[in-house]
């Protein structure tokens, strides 16, 4: 039975249970629901979640579990010279699958018949699997045909076997509930408990997402540290991958790039994002604000591939015309000038929406006191409030400055991607994020430096937006605890 | 002491009026203007820089929506297109598209003598006005239909990408003496063409369903898989984030005790919110293709990866429209004997749906904008296959709408740069219109308590 059929066999069960245990509870108080210590679908819910938990849990399980185990009990069946090392054992199981998968499809269009596909000698393999629509690169091994029939069978039986337990379990935790189901049983609470278990695995998942991006960056970039030296990568000027072997992977220009574009940047978002803000929460009038703080806020909601054909396309030849070449600072439209410009009008709205809020949250008896002393607006805001404010919105600049350095698109289209440590801000310089497209794009080889090199540059950006974000939290949560 | 006994020899006299400043007046008052303009000044170029990129996308976007395409009869003749004469459909695939592409040179070029357009061109130059994509559809409609061969039929095909782009004004006279790819005799014909009402541009739906095609023909590129691919994607994030992102929040608003752990979960989600994008690129390339083994590019590992991404700014919107109840509610409903679970699952959460609703919209909006971790997990990959219907079509191969901008910003024939410009315009309707709905909720559903 397949795992579609086992499933919709283990819903059928569920509702049996859910009406079963509903009707066997009213029973025994007698068909009045008043004597239930629960409202009646309580028991029948009960029902369900009996039946679903073990069925569900013990289904997930298996189809997790059941192709580690065949695949350790075929590859022990394999000659040794075939699985000496990991690589060419992944090979050799991916080849078994792929001829597996390939005579199950055969079956299923009716190519062969179940018998014929056990008695396909290799000769024959490759043919017969390719007029199915699954090609090999190569003839069919009479190891790899025979390893792949072994497969076939464990598969069948494994199948065969995990229908039968997920249905005696999903029947067991059935019969368990309508006997449970008793006038005087607690269903309510054993529901509630299971919403509550419910709730608690799903607020968990952020947690489980961390640890995921945490584990998958750190056990490559061990692997990564174990075929290149981690000095190289830390402190070497050249950035030059060559996927033949003997490159240079020094971290220093891709992290001068990264920096330079978020500089210039916040050169950009600061000063405009800063004045807007001021301008919204001092000066503009309810209707100018009701208007213009929505309009600026358009701008961080169009997504960032947009920005980057905007660097692409308007930008980078505007620069480039108008001030690269006339200034002889090269010809580039790609540059660290563009991708930093177009980072820094994406930046706009998020400084400026951060900096108002804490502007707000400033007492208005400071500015009362300001006035009443004959300052006038500009010098209340240059003189009371922004010192009051410069904590926050010294977070929010560093909120920004974590989203310029961990911005992808704008610099993929933006920045070029020669990695260079250069002065002049007309040149293409690029970026950690660049490269960590450009490394895993494509065909990649996960055994080779050139590929898990991203996973290190990966780590490296994690750790630095992360860490300004914490320190940027903290300067904020310390700083709104100074007004309330 | 020297300050005070010298300051006032410093001031200066008092004024009679205050209605005739000092000096001092008039410079803190040009301080207090130039202040003021340099808010205006920030919000003008911010919105001018907005004003800027809009006005470009729809200038340059607008047109990959027309397509000029010709129209004229062709004659499938039996010699050539069914060799045997048998109408079998196996006997009749052996005549390759280069075969089709010579039966329209030559119906082409003929209809051009019976109109009397003259020129000079050779009948390869003058099919070279054809699409290359021309001859595979026309492949295509004969296959599927035997019984045209040896009939004529009005057929309209797709003019190359050159002879659009002169349509629109992209490519003119002068480029076309630099362009190996077409000659300015061509275009004069184009012209002709026109006149003649063979040539005619017209709403282009193909480039919402077509598949994406090669970088020879961007005048038959289009938008299909993409759009399939996030459907296929929004939907299944949906499903996967929405509910959890509500358990989450319900968990952590709720019943969460006051502990290490809980503190802990809170710490990262807003931790999580600020990670990169394509750091979640990272994890779905690690966790679910590589070590999970689920197929690349596929929109099931897509919508993966926008979950986890999702699912912060769903957890956060939740949580406030969650705090947004009123207390009075709570304990009124446990006052009247309901359960904690009956409190929070029949009065507060159907009073913090509208603002659940409005923050996964726009949660959703993002993920439909999200490039970067596509990127990683192998979504760029050239698709010119429908994936299947679900539930089977979550494992094949898609691309996602933001993706295939960047790809066709990648390719070289500026014909792609309009078709991704065309194609952010499809992306940004489909964001304005999630967030104008989210706003008609808030405005509609607001409650002040």
């Amino acid at each position: 039975m397949s795992v579609f059929m086992t499933l919709a066999a283990v819903l059928v069960l569920a509702l049996a249970g859910y009406l079963l245990s509903r009707q066997r509870a009213l029973a025994t108080a007698g068909g009045n629901p008043r004597l239930l210590h629960s409202l009646p679908g309580y028991y029948g819910w009960n029902g369900a979640i009996s039946v679903l938990v073990p069925g569900l849990a013990l289904l997930i399980l298996w189809l997790m579990a059941q192709p580690m185990v065949i695949e350790q009990r075929v590859a022990a069946a394999l000659p040794p010279e075939m699985t000496a090392d990991a690589a060419s054992r992944a090979l050799a199981l991916a080849d078994i699958r792929r001829v597996a998968g390939g005579l199950d499809a055969a079956v299923a269009r009716g190519a062969l018949t179940s018998d014929a596909a056990l008695s396909l000698s290799a000769a024959e393999a490759r043919a017969t699997l390719g007029s199915v629509g699954v090609a090999l690169g190569s003839e069919v091994s009479t190891t790899t045909l025979a390893a792949a029939q072994d497969y076939r069978a464990a598969a069948a039986w494994g199948a065969a076997l995990r229908t039968v337990l997920v249905l005696v379990a999903a029947v067991a935790g059935l019969f368990r509930a309508v006997r449970q189901s008793h006038k005087d049983f607690r269903a309510r609470n054993s529901v509630e408990r299971v919403i509550l278990w419910l709730l608690i695995a799903a607020s968990s998942i952020a947690v489980l997402t961390t640890i995921g991006i945490i584990w998958s960056m750190v056990s490559e970039t061990v692997d990564f540290f174990s075929k290149y030296p981690a000095q190289d990568f830390f402190f070497s000027l050249t950035w030059s991958p060559n996927f033949r072997g003997g490159s240079e992977l020094g971290i220093i220009p891709l992290i001068w790039g990264t920096l330079y574009i978020t500089v210039i940047a916040m050169l950009v978002a600061v000063p405009i994002g800063l004045f807007a803000a001021i301008y919204l929460a001092e000066y503009a009038s309810r209707r100018t604000r009701a208007w213009v703080k929505p309009l600026i806020e358009i701008i961080a909601g169009i997504p960032t591939v947009v920005f980057g054909l905007f660097a692409l396309v308007t930008v980078g030849p505007f620069l480039r015309d108008w001030f690269a070449q006339p200034m002889g600072l090269g010809n580039s439209g790609s540059s660290v000038m563009t991708a930093g410009i177009v980072i820094g009008i994406l930046n706009i709205p998020f400084i400026s929406s951060l900096s108002d809020d804490i502007i707000n949250a400033v007492p208005q008896s400071l500015r009362d006191g300001s006035y009443g002393l004959g300052a006038t607006r500009s010098e209340t805001v240059k003189q009371v409030i922004l010192p009051a404010a410069l904590p926050g919105i010294v977070g929010a600049i560093l909120m920004a400055a974590s989203r310029a350095i961990g911005e992808t698109m704008i610099v993929v289209m933006g920045a070029g991607a020669a990695a260079k440590l250069s002065l002049n801000p007309f040149e293409a310089m690029t970026t950690m994020t660049v490269k960590i497209v450009g490394q895993l794009t494509g065909d990649t080889d996960f055994a080779s430096p050139e590929t898990l090199v991203a996973f290190a540059l990966g780590m490296t950006l994690f750790v630095i937006t992360l860490g300004l974000n914490i320190f940027a939290l903290w300067i904020v949560r310390k700083y709104r605890e100074q007004y309330e | 002491m020297t300050d005070l006994s010298a300051a006032p020899a410093c001031l200066p006299r008092p004024r009679p009026s205050l209605l005739d400043p000092s000096d001092r007046m008039r410079r803190r008052n040009a301080a207090e203007t130039r202040f003021r303009l340099y808010g205006l000044a920030a919000i003008a170029i911010a919105l001018t820089m907005l004003a800027i990129m809009l006005f470009t996308i729809l200038r340059d976007g607008v047109s990959a929506f027309t397509q000029a395409s010709l129209s004229f009869p062709v004659e499938l003749s039996a010699e050539v297109l069914d060799p045997e004469g048998n109408r079998d459909r196996a006997e009749m695939a052996k005549v390759t598209t280069i075969g089709y592409g010579r039966v329209l040179a030559a119906a082409f070029t003929a209809e051009l003598g019976r109109r009397g357009i003259a020129t000079d061109l050779s009948e390869k130059d003058i099919g070279a006005l054809i699409s290359r994509d021309a001859p595979g559809t026309l492949r295509a409609q004969v296959l599927a239909n035997p019984a045209l061969v040896g009939t004529t039929i009005d057929a309209k095909v797709f003019a190359a990408g050159r002879i659009d782009g002169f349509l629109k004004g992209r490519v003119t006279l002068d480029s076309a003496e630099r362009d190996s790819n077409i000659s300015p005799a061509q275009l004069r014909l184009a012209q002709q063409l026109v006149e003649a009402g063979i040539l005619t541009s017209a709403f282009n739906w193909d480039f919402l369903t077509n598949p994406d095609a090669s970088d020879q023909r961007p005048e038959a590129s289009g938008l299909g898989v993409a759009l399939i691919g996030s459907a296929y994607m929004m939907v299944l994030v949906l499903l996967m984030c929405v509910p959890v992102g509500i358990a989450a929040s319900i968990y952590l608003e709720e019943f969460a005790p006051r502990n290490r752990w809980t503190d802990a979960i809170e710490v990262n989600i807003s931790n999580l919110a600020a990670v990169p994008s394509i750091v979640y690129g990272i994890l779905g390339l690690a966790i679910f293709i590589n070590f999970a083994g689920l197929p690349q590019s596929s929109s099931l590992v897509g919508a993966l990866v926008l979950s986890l991404m999702t699912l912060p700014t769903i957890i956060i919107a939740t949580r406030a429209a969650i705090r947004a109840v009123p207390p009075s509610i709570r304990d009124a409903a446990l006052g009247v004997g309901a359960s904690k679970t009956q409190t929070v699952f029949h009065h507060v959460l159907p009073l913090a749906a509208p603002g659940i609703l409005t923050g996964t919209i726009l949660g959703l909006a993002t993920a439909l904008g999200e490039t970067a971790p596509l990127l990683l997990i192998g979504m760029v990959a050239f698709v010119d296959n429908y994936p299947a219907a679900p539930p089977d079509g979550i494992l094949s191969p898609a691309t996602a709408l933001p993706v295939q901008v960047y790809s066709w910003a990648s390719r070289s024939d500026p014909a792609f740069i309009e078709r991704s410009n065309g194609a952010i315009i499809v992306l940004l309707v489909f964001l304005v219109a999630m967030n104008v709905t989210a706003i008609l909720l808030r405005r509609r559903f607001e409650r002040r308590w």
